[in-house]
């Protein structure tokens, strides 16, 4: 990718959504990130996925009893995207006001 | 712009997760079964009562040292969304407690104030907790129940009902919230 060009991958709304939410906590179960970005779970599946084969994120596959549990965590890939993201749109807003 | 937005407030949804420091409950956990300990060696309800206040005093100290240095490390900031939300539902009960300390201390029913502090204490946690896991108003529900419990038994179990509640019910739900919420 491009210095100057904006991370297609974390710039849709709810794969942005995941990486913020994960950024502020060390690990958030498939049904937390469900709750909070109020979607459905094919719908979470998919974008999570797609952050996982770019290894922004990581996911572990548990029992809790005989419940199974998908836990997600930000990798330091992860973390250096979104702060790259967030360098981005500071630039772009810089940028606006200073015309 | 919009989009700066959007993480600001779902890093603050999502800070629920992480506003309360299960570390921080487990040391005050600690400090009140010590505190238990002393009190029930006082003679007098009023000597444990004395005891209690300098835990209550304490306690609130390590907390926030706790709670702080968890924001830190989670590099969110101390006052965001749910993290002022919480401070906001959670004083005034807490205020009330102080006032109506002084109020029965005067009047002289200082046996009703153990029960009173359970009570109030609950009633913040549950408030605080509506903006936090599902865990913390579960725990001020149980404190709420425990502060009934020493209201309506005699006085002389009230350290008891106290060291099982802020020293028992601190640890026992400290422990899983550091756990599965980062600290």
């Amino acid at each position: 990718m491009r210095g100057d060009a904006i991370d297609r991958l974390i710039h849709e709304r709810l794969r942005l959504g995941i990486v913020s939410a994960l950024a502020v906590n060390d690990s958030l179960s498939f049904s937390d990130l469900k709750k909070l970005m109020k979607t459905t779970d094919g719908n979470l599946s998919v974008h999570a996925r797609k952050l996982e084969e770019a290894e922004y994120i990581t996911c572990t596959k548990s029992f809790e009893g005989r419940m199974p549990k998908t836990e997600y965590r930000l990798t330091a890939t992860g973390r250096r995207a979104l702060e790259r993201y967030l360098d981005h749109m500071e630039a772009l807003i810089r940028a606006t006001r200073e015309r | 712009m919009d989009n700066l937005a959007f993480i600001r407030d779902t890093m603050e949804a999502a800070g629920a997760f992480t506003a309360v420091s299960g570390w921080g409950m487990v040391a005050v956990g600690i400090i009140a079964t010590i505190a238990a300990v002393i009190a029930n060696a006082q003679h007098s309800v009023l000597g444990s009562i004395y005891v209690w206040m300098a835990a209550a005093v304490l306690a609130p100290c390590v907390m926030l040292w706790a709670i702080v240095r968890k924001a830190r490390r989670a590099h969110v900031p101390l006052l965001s969304g749910p993290g002022r939300k919480f401070i906001l539902s959670f004083s005034p009960p807490m205020l009330v407690g102080a006032l109506l300390t002084v109020v029965l201390y005067r009047a002289g029913v200082v046996e009703a104030i153990p029960g009173m502090w359970l009570l109030l204490y609950g009633t913040g946690v549950v408030a605080g907790g509506a903006f936090s896991v599902r865990v913390v108003p579960v725990m001020g529900i149980c404190f709420m129940l425990a502060g009934t419990l020493a209201l309506f038994t005699p006085a002389t179990w009230n350290d008891w009902i106290m060291a099982s509640a802020f020293g028992g019910l601190h640890i026992a739900f400290g422990i899983p919230i550091a756990r599965r919420h980062g600290g």
